[in-house]
């Protein structure tokens, strides 16, 4: 596990990183979602030791590693494997030799260098690809062979910097899914710095909002999709596009749990309430642990609101927010989703 | 009249031979001095500056000032400046060990720049793939800076080599021995036409000869 206490980087009188306090267990995926300039990439470089921290600690298994220097140091940066934005490949050496390099300075000898840089590329499927230079390996497999290196000393923390930055979305996916493979299959630690929201979606159990050097929210990633009231929710969920509701119905934002609640529950409703309910946008999404829906519904005019509110409670729905007699005017696709108006 | 003096074609070979067994034996052994000398040296300007393993303020500029004073002086008058030097060094202040000197002086200083450029295009982030991964500033240096820069060592390699054929010529001027010497005792002093052709021709190949395989070494190691 790792655990990041008070962590604090100033350059001169600028704070970069204000008090982090950061805890990803035991072969959890903890992710550390912000805008650029949020301080993301400053942090993992003060994670991985590349950059001192101004004060606080970074402790790997109860082990202070900003404490140590020298040789100290550098036997436990083996705890720390860090995957880089764009995999870092040394253009240079083969697959096989990029993994091997970790091993080779750490003076692992020939033979158990050979057997677990197989062992590595088989695990991250780039066997077949061993002796290709990372000029003929697409984006994705450079990631891969990246990962494997990263993997090399056996970490038990994996960082991963911006690792899926500039990857299209099914090579993205891919690499999430090894990455949660390598946490089931080795119990490593992970620990993913991204501005990428479908990657928090897609493999972390942890996520905490950095801005302007401080953490600003965080929670399960189960918990923070199904809660409604956070920024960090709403980014992770952002509700489509909206068409616009027929004449004077008022649009009303819901939230739900789709395990908990009857698929059924649109026409379920609208007949308790005597009314058809107009769905004017929806999202069932299954995150990680959890399924939620985020839907933006037309009440037609004369229906009764506390009646319709009480209906939804009942079927276990959250009433996120309501326009009360407003035409929602037609927007472009893309803009943000209905709650913006709303 | 000028012409009849010129050296006849048939004895050519027995001038131009030797000569240029020389110019090989000279540059070659103020190349191994160059490499010895000047890739450390190059690596240190590098590593010392503000980009490198190690950034040290003074040492950098230190040792980049020396850089540029091989480089300051024109060859010919570099080759003039260091003749108290070359006198106590090897008792002479002409011939073959004469042009060593001077020739391993600005050679080093050139190769000190060519590697501290060629180090310098390796691109930041895989030397923090080492640092991150605890590899000693030693094993970064040569596993990640030096393979990863050897393409652009070897064009540089190229360039110096050809410069040094070029300084060993301007040698001949204090009577070092080889192609240049040739060129200048019988082509230009004694305006034998044939002698100064059979010189150009050679070292025109040469270069050409060089500067291919360079550009082929390069392609081949670049991946």
């Amino acid at each position: 596990m790792i655990e990041i206490s008070g962590l604090t980087k100033s350059y001169g009188s600028t704070t970069v990183l204000d008090g982090i306090d950061l805890t990803v267990a035991d072969a959890q995926i903890g992710a550390v979602v912000g805008p650029s300039g949020a301080g993301k990439s400053t942090l993992a470089r003060t994670i991985n030791l590349l950059e001192r921290p101004t004060s606080g600690t970074i402790a790997v298994n109860g082990r202070d590693l900003t404490a140590l220097s020298g040789s100290e140091l550098r036997a436990a940066r083996r705890e720390i494997g860090t995957v880089f934005q764009s995999a870092n490949l040394l253009r240079r050496l083969t697959a096989a030799e990029n993994v091997a390099l970790p091993l080779r300075h750490h003076g692992v000898p020939d033979n158990q260098v050979r057997r677990r840089v197989h062992e590595l590329l088989e695990r991250v499927g780039m066997l077949h690809r061993a002796n290709h230079y990372p000029s003929q390996l697409s984006g994705g497999q450079r990631q891969r062979i990246g990962i494997a290196r990263g993997l090399a000393l056996k970490p038990s923390v994996l960082l991963s910097d911006e690792a899926t930055s500039g990857l299209d979305p099914d090579t993205t996916l891919s690499i999430l899914t090894l990455l949660r493979e390598l946490r089931d299959d080795l119990g490593v630690t992970i620990l993913v710095i991204t501005h990428e929201m479908d990657v928090v979606r897609g493999i972390a159990d942890q996520v905490a909002r950095l801005d302007h050097g401080r953490i600003v929210e965080r929670g399960a990633v189960a918990d923070v999709v199904r809660g409604s009231d956070s920024d960090l929710s709403r980014a992770l969920l952002p509700l489509p596009p909206a068409v616009p509701a027929p004449a004077g119905h008022r649009t009303w934002s819901l939230r739900y749990d789709a395990a908990a609640v009857s698929p059924f529950w649109v026409a379920q409703v609208g007949r308790e309430v005597g009314t058809d309910l107009a769905v004017l946008s929806a999202l069932v999404e299954e995150t990680g642990r959890a399924s939620v829906g985020r839907v933006t519904i037309g009440v037609a005019p004369g229906v009764d609101e506390r009646r319709l509110e009480q209906a939804l409670i009942t079927h276990g729905l959250v009433v996120e927010q309501r326009a009360t007699l407003r035409a929602v005017t037609p927007r472009t696709p893309g803009t943000p989703g209905a709650e913006a108006v709303a | 009249m000028i012409a009849l003096i010129s050296t006849p074609w048939p004895d050519v070979p027995s001038l131009l031979g030797p000569a240029l067994g020389e110019t090989v034996r000279l540059v070659a052994i103020v190349m191994t001095v160059v490499v010895a000398l000047g890739l450390p040296l190059g690596l240190l300007i590098f590593n010392t500056s503000p980009l490198g393993l190690a950034p040290h303020r003074l040492l950098h500029v230190s040792v980049s000032w020396i850089s540029n004073l091989g480089r300051s002086l024109p060859f010919l008058v570099l080759m003039a400046a260091v003749i108290p030097a070359t006198k106590v060094l090897f008792g002479t202040t002409v011939g073959f060990q004469a042009a060593l000197l001077p020739m391993a002086i600005a050679g080093v200083a050139f190769f000190s720049r060519i590697t501290e450029n060629a180090v310098r295009e390796v691109p930041r982030e895989l030397l923090d793939v080492g640092l991150a991964g605890g590899s000693t500033r030693w094993q970064i240096v040569t596993g990640i800076q030096l393979k990863e820069a050897v393409p652009g060592l070897v064009a540089g390699f190229t360039i110096n080599l050809i410069a040094m054929i070029e300084y060993s010529a301007i040698a001949g001027a204090i009577g070092s021995g080889g192609v240049g010497y040739l060129a200048v005792n019988y082509g230009y002093r004694r305006f034998d036409q044939n002698i100064m052709l059979a010189c150009i021709v050679v070292l025109v190949a040469i270069v050409q000869a060089l500067q291919f395989s360079g550009d082929r070494a390069v392609r081949a190691l670049t991946r």
